[in-house]
Parts: C-alpha cells; sequence; structure tokens
C-alpha cells in the first residue's frame, strides 16, 4: 500500500491487545512501579549479611595446596634437600629461577646459587611438582613485600631462611597432600 | 523550659537594651547553623553506610567506632589540602562560587520551623521565600562552572542550569497545591493547616499524595542527587561543575549539596508529612515534643534520598528533561485544579 494509510490486513484483536498493552505499560510506569521495585531489592540487601572479608583482621581460609612464596627445605639433620638437578630451572615457564652447581668437598653434588626472581615467578607450582627431593616448595606466606629494587630477587640463603622459618608448616601440608600425589 | 527562655530575654533586654535583638538573633542563628553543620557532617557517615549496606558490604568502619570520627577524619583532609586555582581561571568568581552556593543553602533555614513557634523568622511569605533561596543555590554551580574556565565544569554548569530551571517549574507547581490547601504561605500555618484532629490523616500527604512524590523527586534533582546528578556525572564530564575545585573550596560545594538534601527533607516534612505533629494524636505519641517528630520525619526523607542513591542508574539527559517537561509539569497542572475543584466540595476534609 502506497503513502503510510492504515494497514488494512491488521487483526483487529491484536489491535486490542496492544491498545490494552499501552494502557497497561501507561499505569505500570505512571505508578512507578519498576522503581519500587528496584528499591524493595535495595531495601532488602540493607539488611542482608556483609560478605566484606575485612582483611588484616579476617582471613579467608587457605588450602594446603596454597602457593605462595618459595622455601628451601633441609632434611631433619641439617643438610639442604637440593641436589642441583635444575629441573626446576628446566620447567619454570617464567624463566625465573637461576641456579649454579658445583661439586662440594664432601663430592656431593650441590647448588652455589639458586635465585628466584619473584618479580618474574607466576606461582604456577611446576617447579615444586618437578622437584624429585621436594627441596623448593611455595609456602603459604603471601605477605611479604620489597622496599627498592631487588629486594624481591630471592637467593638460596634467603629461600633457606623461609625454609627454616616455615618447616613445621610446610611439612604438615606435604603430608596432607601425600595422599594424592 | 519556656519561662527560663523568656527571662533570659527579659534580663538581656534589659541589660544591653537595642543592642540585645541583634545578640539574640545570632544567637538563635549559631544554634541553627551549627546542628546543620554537624548532620552535613554526619549525613555523608549515614550515605556511605547506607550506600554500603545495601551493597553488602559495611562501609567506612576504621576511623573509629563504627567509622563514627569518619566526617572528622575527612573535614580535617579537606581543610589541609592545598587550594589550586587554576592559572586561566577568573580568581575572584572562582572563590566566590562555592560561598554562593553555599549561603543560600543555609539562608533558607531561617523561616523553617522546627517546632510549633519553633523558627528564626516568621515570615509570612515563607512558602516565596523558600523559593527564593532554594533557586538561588544554582547561581554558585553556574558561577563555579564559567570561573573554572574548564570544558567539564562549564558543562556541568550548563546542565544543572538546565536541569534546575526545569524542575523548579514543577516544584512551584507542587507547592502551589499545598498554598492551595493551607492557604497560607506562612510555613508554620501550613503545619497548623494539618492538625485538624485526624493526626496522620490530616497531613497533607493523602490529599496531595501525587504532588508529595513529585515534590520529593523534584528536591532530588533540584539537589543534584542521584539519579539526577548530571551536573557532576562522573561517566562523562569528570566531575562536572566543581572539576576544579579542590581542598576547602570543593568542601563548601559538598556541605551546600547536603544542607540542600536536609533542607528539602525538612521542607518536604512540614508541607507534606505534617512537620512537628505526632502522626496519632493521643496520649504516648504528643508527649514526646515536637522537635523530635520533626527531625524523625526529616530522617525518614533523608533516608530516601540515600536508598534512591543506592538503587537508580544516572538519567540520561534527554529522559531528565522529558520527566521534568513531559511528565511532571503536566501533571502538577492537573492536579492544581483536581485540588482546587476538590476544595470547593464538601469532599475536602483538610
Amino acid at each position: 500500500m502506497a503513502g503510510g494509510g492504515r494497514r488494512v490486513d491488521a487483526d483487529p484483536a491484536l489491535v486490542m491487545v496492544s491498545a490494552m498493552e499501552k494502557i497497561i505499560n501507561f499505569f505500570k510506569s505512571f505508578l512507578l512501579l519498576e522503581l519500587l521495585k528496584g528499591m524493595s531489592v535495595t531495601g532488602r540487601y540493607f539488611f542482608a549479611r556483609h560478605i566484606t572479608v575485612e582483611y588484616p583482621d579476617e582471613k579467608t581460609p587457605q588450602s594446603f595446596r596454597f602457593r605462595g612464596l618459595h622455601a628451601q627445605r633441609r632434611y631433619a639433620n641439617g643438610e639442604e634437600r637440593c641436589i642441583a638437578c635444575k629441573l626446576c630451572e628446566a620447567v619454570c615457564p617464567a624463566l625465573a629461577i637461576n641456579i649454579e652447581v658445583a661439586e662440594r668437598a664432601d663430592g656431593t653434588r650441590r647448588t652455589t646459587r639458586y635465585d628466584i626472581d619473584m618479580t618474574k615467578c607466576i606461582f604456577c607450582g611446576f617447579c615444586e611438582e618437578s622437584c624429585p627431593v621436594d627441596a623448593i616448595v611455595e609456602t603459604r606466606v603471601y605477605e611479604y613485600h620489597g622496599e627498592k629494587r631487588g629486594d624481591l630477587y630471592y637467593t638460596k640463603t634467603m629461600l633457606l631462611a623461609v625454609g627454616d622459618k616455615h618447616e613445621e608448616q610446610i611439612a604438615r601440608d606435604r603430608a596432607l597432600d601425600a595422599k594424592y600425589r | 523550659m519556656m519561662e527560663l527562655l523568656q527571662t533570659l530575654e527579659q534580663t538581656g533586654q534589659n541589660l544591653l537594651g537595642p543592642l540585645w535583638l541583634p545578640l539574640w538573633t545570632l544567637i538563635k542563628i549559631v544554634v541553627i547553623v551549627a546542628p546543620i553543620m554537624g548532620s552535613v557532617a554526619y549525613l555523608t557517615l549515614a550515605e556511605r553506610k547506607i550506600l554500603g549496606f545495601m551493597q553488602v558490604r559495611p562501609g567506612p568502619n576504621r576511623v573509629g567506632y563504627w567509622g563514627l570520627l569518619q566526617p572528622l577524619a575527612d573535614g580535617i583532609k579537606l581543610l589541609l589540602k592545598e587550594i589550586i586555582i587554576p592559572s586561566s581561571a577568573n580568581k575572584f568568581l572562582f572563590v566566590a562560587a562555592p560561598v554562593l552556593a553555599l549561603m543560600p543553602a543555609l539562608a533558607a533555614w531561617a523561616v523553617v520551623p522546627f517546632g510549633d513557634g519553633m523558627e528564626l523568622a516568621n515570615v509570612n511569605a515563607g512558602l516565596l521565600y523558600i523559593l527564593a533561596m532554594t533557586s538561588l543555590g544554582v547561581y554558585g554551580i553556574i558561577i563555579a562552572g564559567w570561573a573554572s574556565n574548564s570544558k567539564y565544569a562549564f558543562l556541568g554548569a550548563l546542565r544543572s542550569a538546565a536541569q534546575i530551571i526545569s524542575y523548579e517549574l514543577a516544584m512551584g507547581f507542587a507547592l502551589v497545591c499545598v498554598l492551595l490547601a493551607a492557604q497560607s504561605m506562612n510555613l508554620g500555618d501550613i503545619v497548623r493547616g494539618q492538625s485538624h484532629g485526624y493526626g496522620l490523616l490530616g497531613w497533607y500527604f493523602i490529599p496531595l499524595f501525587p504532588m508529595f512524590v513529585v515534590y520529593f523527586i523534584a528536591g532530588v534533582a533540584e539537589t543534584n542527587r542521584a539519579p539526577f546528578d548530571l551536573a557532576e556525572d562522573e561517566a562523562t564530564i569528570v566531575a562536572g561543575f566543581h572539576t576544579e575545585y579542590s581542598g576547602m573550596g570543593f568542601a563548601l560545594f559538598f556541605l551546600a549539596e547536603y544542607a540542600n538534601m536536609i533542607l528539602i527533607a525538612a521542607l518536604s516534612s512540614v508541607m507534606f508529612l505534617g512537620g512537628w505533629l505526632p502522626p496519632i494524636n493521643i496520649a504516648p505519641f504528643n508527649m514526646i515534643p515536637g522537635l523530635f517528630w520533626m527531625l524523625g520525619k526529616m530522617s525518614f526523607m533523608l533516608f530516601l534520598f540515600l536508598w534512591f542513591r543506592a538503587t537508580f542508574p544516572r538519567y540520561r539527559y534527554d529522559q531528565l528533561m522529558r520527566l521534568g517537561w513531559k511528565v511532571f509539569i503536566p501533571l502538577t497542572l492537573v492536579w492544581l485544579v483536581v485540588v482546587a475543584a476538590w476544595m470547593q466540595t464538601p469532599l475536602w476534609l483538610w
């Protein structure tokens, strides 16, 4: 049909329905029903329990598989575990581990240098998984920081110190995880 | 209490003679303005707490018990901050604008009755004075926007001007309905007009319910509050008219906005919710002093302000204009005629 007149094939019943809908919609918006509905939602949430974890006072529970700051472990007799196999260095996807090896006076193979650059580390846990003697592990510690450039470059002594400090927790977590490995 | 005040006035009159009246008025002004400033400070805390609660989080709770010292900390921070005046700004107007915004917001309180006879000035044309003062506030915003010489501030000021002109009309017509019902422009008489024995049922929000809604929504728009805060729409124009302000200049705009909110809450309580009158005029309720009823009603209206902010997304500018011109103004005009006709019939019980 030319020129925008009335459509002849419009079903009168449909026209009625759409007219009714228009009227209903008009009253719906005029009485601010939807706005009141929205306010009832926020009103209900006003009384809801807060889900905020107030961080320094409250902490979320941690898994025993938590992957935080790295540590080097020792055996009970004080001997360091690491045998300098370099598997961790090889597997590290971020190339964050740097190892140098030498033979010690007693003929064992040991690292002379074992550095992890925490600014490169992506905390994937591959080093821990690849280690045949459970020497390099990731602890639950996540509250650490560096104040100047280089502070997050962890050397062998630093890693061993972390391990000595948290050995109890580390051992407990390994024991819990043992049955799944 | 009343006798004490009267003897105080009498002795003051005898001691100081003609100097007493200005001194007494100054004391009254301090007694009104100081609590308003205090409520403004704590309204900011209430806002952050209520917004927090509605978003299922606790809100500020580090400064003092339950965050109760937060407003103080904010105030000190703003006081100590440097006031930066943009090099291309008009310095005089830039500094004058926050003052111009705050002054009318506080001046309007002169005629607000907090209880029967508890007002600074018993002005017969109180309603007109209120309308004049609430409209003056926009000059501070316009001047701030212009004097900043910044595109964002300028856009914010233009938006605010257009918005306030649009909503002032609807607000005015809503108030004309109150005027018709009360047959007085004196705010005290408007409250007394709502005291005809029914308690809650005598208040004007019942016959004038649509006007109550329109007045309050227009009030939200008038004070540039969410969802009508296009003058400081951070999503499009940074911070709107106060983009260039820092330190105390910003604090004054903040104070003005919140003082205006409290004012609108007080006015809607006076004009629609029976001001200082108790909701049920029997023993336990009418024993409580009117001041507390007034404050309670104001708190309720203020809670609505914050509830709106927590609930509604900001209007688009054309939607804002459409609501003002194509919904509110026709609605108020029609209701004006309805009320006028209603009052000629015996069905008018107010």
